[in-house]
């Protein structure tokens, strides 16, 4: 079974919903995202989001947009997350996506990336600009190198459609909770339960849902409706704040600790 | 053997498409259904009509300019005058076209990117006719190099949001204004400026600026009797080139140039071209040709030209330049500057400094062609929002 597969269904044994973490690779530099990525697998997150930077990330607000630039000040290049996965991965079984902007990917090589993004380890990609309409170009190569695609619903997508996306999807779903971009409104419980429903109606691929969520208790309220939530501009925003700092470790493992400490809680 | 392009996803060979996040899939599918069944509606072109001919100014004169030609001693040029079109350059034929399309759909608040402001200024001017509410994001580059564009929007009743990320520029303006859309995409058009964008916008940007093609092809053979030799256009993202190239595509004698935007020289890499210096890539809702650096990060541009400084091209274009329809050169700012200079002196005409590097491209080829031979460039915008950029370099040159 690939990684992801697996977690879902151990998740599911244990009657827990899935703790996904974003966090923008190579903010403040790759060597800390190596070291928070080790501190979020010991912290009970499930999987890992991967961000890959882009300088013109349309999908993002501005605390990840911010994160972007900084990265990409340092240098950071996709075969250079790419290494630090393979770092990580002798440490580490969490679950890995990449997830960000097909331009890099594209840049990079479609069929180059899915080989080299499976040697690293990497178990799913989440491209913000690649529907299912454009995705056959990169997917072809992700799929039979054993790499989840994993894609979004949005609040806007039609029921008929969501049958289209998740056909062309594995390992999981990723429900956009707001009409907006990352980390810039509070998604509304009830929609979102709704919501989920409609998707559950016509796939059986685990639902995560994200964009908005920051407090342990969104995330215990959320996560009810789901599979998992998934954690993004909260966290890059510590990091952002407490990047250089030595504390910055310590503040991270318990931020996620709450956070997956209260999922449980309301089981 | 005529193929119609683009094809049902939007793609013009391996250009174009859709790549753009879920949320804003099914607003792009409802204004492709819109705007499919518009077109087809005799009462929205006949409403075009109307505006276009009594509001905009159409149609705009073909202008035969005698003493450029004479002073450059080669083939006879002439203008296709879209400076005179209401607002002061041709944007105006595609923002009536699609708020005419936003008020069919029900919306009633309009967004909009700009660089150079003439599609800001176009845009506010529509929602001010139509009642609508506008927003234009500009970068703050621009917004202080392109300042009268900047009141005029504001006069016009418009919002205009200064963008600091990025390189502050066009390219820059339209991140904004997508991530405001798909914030706000229930109850807001977003009209896109230049045939760019993810699909239908290439191909609806084109439809409505094809009106510049159809009537010089109409005037040229009044005035000459003969299709012309060269069109020459300048190109950002390539909405005036488009709109006059398109309705001659299958007249294979007539040469297509389009003018990038060179900067301080291709060989600095302080430029925009985009086709003549980029790589294949996606951005802004398609796949295009991008100045971008080896992993896929789109670099910083350089023009005089606010509205030429964009690190892309539209689809259209960049599929012209691979089957070789259409040639793409690029002339630098200083270039562009002669030109717009040599324009206002021999004909009495001020263009902008976009339409200056088309000008400046003239100036090169026209002494070196027979002297029967016609060129046809696109005056696409007037150049009183860059009389500061232009003394600005003057006094630059005498100090």
């Amino acid at each position: 079974m690939k990684r992801l597969e697996t977690t879902f269904f151990k998740l599911r044994e244990r009657n827990e919903k899935a703790l996904v973490v974003y966090l923008t690779a190579g903010d403040p530099n790759l060597t800390t995202t190596l070291d928070i990525l080790r501190v979020l697998s010991e912290s009970g997150v499930d999987i890992i989001e991967v961000g890959v930077p882009f300088s013109d990330p349309t999908a993002d607000g501005p605390v990840i947009q911010a994160a972007s630039q900084r990265s990409l000040r340092n240098g950071t290049t996709l075969s250079a997350v790419l290494d630090m996965i393979t770092s990580f991965r002798k440490i580490s079984e969490t679950p890995v996506v990449l997830f960000g902007y097909y331009n890099p990917v594209f840049r990079y090589g479609n069929a180059r990336f899915a080989r080299n993004a499976s040697n690293a380890g990497v178990d799913g990609v989440l491209i913000v600009d690649l529907p299912p309409e454009e995705s056959q170009e990169l997917r072809q190569y992700t799929d039979r190198a054993g790499i989840d695609f994993i894609s979004l619903i949005a609040p806007t997508t039609p029921t008929g459609r969501i049958r289209t996306i998740a056909r062309a999807s594995s390992g999981f779903l990723y429900y956009i909770s707001i009409t907006g971009i990352t980390g810039t409104a509070k998604p509304d419980s009830s929609s979102v339960k709704k919501e989920v429903k409609r998707i559950r109606e016509v796939t059986n691929l685990p639902v995560v849902v994200g964009f908005g969520i920051s407090t342990a208790g969104q995330a215990a309220d959320l996560s009810r409706h789901a599979d998992g939530i998934v954690i993004g501009s909260a966290l890059v925003r510590l990091v952002g704040t407490h990047g250089t700092s030595r504390k910055l470790m310590q503040i991270v493992g318990s931020y996620v600790k709450e956070i997956k400490n209260s999922m449980r809680m309301k089981r | 053997m005529k193929k119609r392009l683009p094809d049902k996803k939007g793609h013009f060979g391996i250009f174009g498409g859709r790549y753009v996040a879920e949320t804003l899939i099914p607003a792009l599918v409802e204004l492709e259904a819109s705007y499919k069944s518009a077109k087809k509606d005799r009462a929205f072109t006949r409403e075009l009509a109307h505006y276009s001919r009594d509001y905009a100014g159409r149609e705009t004169p073909l202008y035969f300019a005698s003493r450029m030609t004479k002073a450059l001693g080669g083939a006879r040029i002439y203008l296709k005058r879209e400076d005179l079109c209401h607002t002061g350059s041709h944007k105006i034929n595609n923002t009536l076209g699609q708020a005419l399309l936003a008020r069919r759909m029900g919306k009633n608040r309009v967004i909009a990117e700009t660089g150079a402001g003439q599609h800001g200024v176009a845009t506010a001017t529509v929602a001010a006719l139509f009642g609508m509410t506008c927003r234009v994001f500009m970068g703050t580059e621009d917004v202080a190099r392109q300042s009268s564009n900047v009141l005029r929007m504001r006069m016009l009743g418009a919002e205009v949001v200064p963008v600091e990320s990025g390189t502050r520029t066009l390219k820059d303006a339209m991140n904004e204004a997508m991530r405001h859309w798909v914030s706000h995409v229930r109850d807001t058009f977003y009209v896109i400026g230049t045939t760019a964008g993810p699909h239908p916008y290439p191909a609806m940007v084109r439809d409505f600026q094809s009106v510049i093609g159809r009537e010089t092809k109409r005037q040229i053979m009044q005035q000459e009797g003969s299709l012309p030799d060269f069109l020459i256009a300048c190109i950002g993202g390539g909405s005036n080139a488009m709109g006059l190239f398109h309705p001659f595509l299958h007249y294979r004698g007539v040469h297509m140039i389009g003018v990038e935007a060179a900067g301080a020289g291709i060989h600095t890499g302080m430029h925009a071209a985009s086709i003549t210096a980029g790589k294949l890539g996606v951005l802004h809702g398609n796949k295009t040709f991008l100045l971008q650096d080896d992993d896929g990060q789109i670099q910083e541009t350089h023009s005089i030209a606010a509205g030429l400084d964009y690190p892309g091209v539209g689809p259209e274009h960049a599929y012209l330049h691979d089957t070789g329809r259409a040639d793409y050169v690029a002339v630098d700012d200083d270039e562009a500057v002669k030109a717009a200079l040599f324009l206002s002196r021999h004909e009495g005409i001020i263009p902008a400094m976009e339409s200056a590097h088309a000008l400046a491209y003239v100036m090169k080829l026209a002494p070196r062609l027979r002297k029967d031979k016609i060129i046809i460039v696109n005056l696409s915008g007037r150049g009183d929002k860059d009389a500061g950029i232009i003394a600005a370099r003057m006094k630059e040159r005498v100090a």
